[in-house]
């Protein structure tokens, strides 16, 4: 199993290394570190979402709120800024952190005490969040000259070589790799997804792993909204429209399994990756960036037909193998 | 899907199993759609008490295309939920079979090609869905959170930021023709499709295997039932009534972009969810997906005539779909606990 996997990323990463030096040839300097460190830094947010997707997803949920909360966060985040610029941005980020966790809570409080399947709640608040965010703003964009300089320039200051966004991300990385290996929780996660019954047999409360998989996820939307409103410098309704497919997308592409039990931390973060060095070649190369959608589309078929012949070689499965080749026999 | 509940959970059984049933007024008294059904008077009543505009025949007669071209993909749709599948890709199917159509009109295909073109390339696109799921046997909802991308990035790849126009006259009339006094063409193409969907799944032995396949795929194996046959119709009908949608729309816009039906894809699945159809599969009904189109329809279009802005009432619409769901499940839990 340990080995599949293992394969499994070093593949991936040597699709994106071709695809560097591919991109390369056709474009002087693709490849060279600081582009490529451009690519991570803009990356980073997509890095940190899938993670948190991933969580959810390995819990055998799906979270397609992640993007509303982002904006709605972001919103109020941004709103804050503008209308008392003394805040210290600290008071800012932990408020962030404390509004896209509630608005998480709520997913997993619905998910695990009423037992309403993910998909159907996540679906339900992804257009409400986003309608908050209307309501809260009425509709008017924050622009870059209401914020203040601090809540601008932090996550582009550079720190050895990199800018802090980037750290930010490599951080989230580490602490997510930790978080899902070495503690009690991460290894819940696993257990709900793979085995719900022997989850349950083990002591396991699913319905309460579930909820705090929202809740770290509605934290991340929430970090990644002032993030996001930080580095393109204004705030509106509409901001990171569809990002919750984009989590998906570089989940399922990282080999993480839609049915739950079954991912790597290193895994999201090369489907990341492999999404965006896509997004940043496409114009560099001198394909229309209308084309982005179509790729990214064959791209997430094609994980997916890969996925479901890894995922054929587990023994979990043979049992299904044997008898569906009893019926056609 | 198939795949998150092959497993079964041991979370409390999805329905108590009474001593004995109730009578069956009492039952009928009790069911979803009776319910929803009183939601829906509700509404009406509401909204005619809010504005004067709301009880006008041709205001209403507007308000129906709110939902119909929505509501026939999402007859489809329940088909294809109640198997334990689902579709993402519906609206991304308008996007491309309307590109399609828009690209025909500028070289002078006529109103019958049009159509034909229309309703080809939703059948192309449901088969294309159809295929990965029932051959190569992948999870649909990641397929079609796929297919979904690719269909509609083919449309921008064609259109980038233009749009098509010029769509010859007689084209008009599917989505702005009426059939008589203030019933539009559409309507009686959403109440035709109900009439055949509803027979389809409630009285022949499609509709019975659909059910089989969605209450548990394995048994419906065992008992001779072709499951990726039946799954590859139900996505070939997902993609015909996509096409459908499509030339409805299109004919009532009169152009095309690559954004046109934004978002609808999750709009289908409430519509479905609302109507009573299980998300988990195995168990829905037809007249509940036509009364949660007309709740749904009623809701948007009641909060328009009182001038609320098109986002804040999809605040309404996702607070819908989520308390009608939590409802009966908050009321169960009551009457358990007083119980007990």
């Amino acid at each position: 199993m340990t080995k599949l996997l293992k394969s499994r990323e070093l593949l991936l990463s040597g699709i994106i290394i071709l695809m560097i030096a591919g991109f390369a040839t056709r474009a002087e300097g693709f490849a060279e570190p600081g582009n490529l460190a451009n690519i991570f830094n803009d990356t980073s947010i997509l890095i940190m979402l899938a993670l948190a997707q991933m969580t959810v997803i390995l819990t055998k949920s799906i979270d397609l709120s992640v993007a509303a909360n982002l904006a709605f966060t972001g919103m109020a985040v941004a709103m804050t800024n503008a209308a008392f610029p003394d805040l210290p941005l600290v008071a800012l980020i932990v408020m962030a952190l404390g509004i896209g966790a509630f608005l998480g809570s709520i997913n997993g409080f619905l998910v695990w005490v009423l037992q309403i399947p993910p998909i159907v709640v996540t679906l339900g608040t992804l257009t409400i969040y986003r309608g908050m965010a209307f309501v809260l703003s009425g509709g008017s964009w924050v622009n870059a000259h209401q914020m203040t300089p601090t809540f601008l320039n932090v996550p582009r200051t550079v720190l050895l070589g990199l800018p802090v966004l980037s750290w930010v991300a490599i951080l989230v990385v580490i602490g997510m790799g930790f978080l899902l290996t070495r503690t009690p929780f991460g290894r819940s996660a696993y257990a709900s997804g793979g085995n719900p019954v022997a989850a349950v047999y083990a002591g396991i409360d699913i319905g309460r792993t579930r909820f705090f998989a929202f809740v770290l996820s509605g934290a991340m939307a929430g970090l990644c909204s002032y993030l996001w409103v930080s580095r393109y410098a204004v705030a509106y309704v509409d901001i990171a429209n569809g990002f919750e497919l984009d989590s998906v997308a570089a989940c399922v592409i990282g080999g993480i399994s839609i049915a739950g039990g079954i991912g790597s931390v290193a895994g999201a973060l090369l489907g990341s990756l492999f999404l965006g060095v896509i997004k940043n070649a496409l114009p560099v190369i001198g394909i229309s960036p209308f084309a982005q959608m179509a790729i990214s589309g064959i791209v997430i078929i094609l994980a997916v037909v890969f996925n479901a012949r890894a995922e054929a070689k587990k023994g979990r499965i043979i049992l299904r193998d044997r008898a569906s080749a009893e019926v056609t026999a | 899907m198939s795949q998150t509940h092959s497993t079964h959970e041991p979370a409390a059984p999805r329905r108590a199993i009474p001593d004995r049933l109730g009578t069956p007024v009492s039952r009928v008294l009790a069911s979803w759609e009776v319910l929803l059904f009183g939601v829906a008077v509700v509404i009406f009543i509401a909204n005619s008490l809010a504005s004067p505009y709301f009880l006008d025949a041709w205001n209403l007669s507007d308000a129906t295309f709110n939902f119909t071209e929505k509501a026939m993909i999402a007859f489809a749709m329940a088909l294809l939920i109640i198997a334990g599948e689902i579709d993402l890709s519906v609206a991304a199917i308008i996007a491309l079979a309307s590109t399609a159509m828009g690209a025909a009109a500028q070289i002078g295909v006529g109103t019958p090609g049009l159509v034909l073109i229309g309703i080809g390339t939703g059948l192309a696109c449901g088969a294309f869905n159809g295929m990965l799921v029932s051959v190569l046997k992948l999870p649909s909802i990641v397929v079609t959170i796929g297919t979904m991308s690719l269909f509609r990035g083919i449309s921008y790849i064609v259109l980038g930021d233009k749009a098509y126009g010029g769509y010859p006259d007689g084209f008009a009339y599917f989505g702005q023709g009426y059939l008589v006094w203030v019933f539009s063409f559409e309507f009686g193409l959403f109440l035709l499709t109900a009439a055949v969907f509803a027979v389809l799944l409630h009285a022949t032995n499609f509709g019975r295997q659909v059910f089989v396949i969605g209450n548990n795929e394995f048994a419906a194996r065992f008992s001779g039932v072709p499951v990726e046959r039946v799954k590859f119709i139900l996505f070939l009908l997902t993609g015909l009534m996509s096409g459908i949608a499509a030339v409805c729309l299109t004919s009532r816009l009169g152009s095309t972009r690559p954004s046109i039906a934004q978002g609808w894809e999750l709009e289908v699945v409430t519509m479905v969810v609302l109507g009573g159809v299980s998300i988990l599969g195995g168990a829905g009904t037809i007249a509940g997906v036509v009364i949660a189109a007309f709740v749904m329809g009623l809701v948007t279009f009641g909060l328009g005539l009182l001038n609320v802005p098109g986002i804040v009432m999809s605040i309404f619409v996702g607070l819908l779909l989520i308390v009608t769901i939590a409802l009966p499940i908050v009321a169960r839990r009551i009457k358990q606990a007083s119980r007990s």
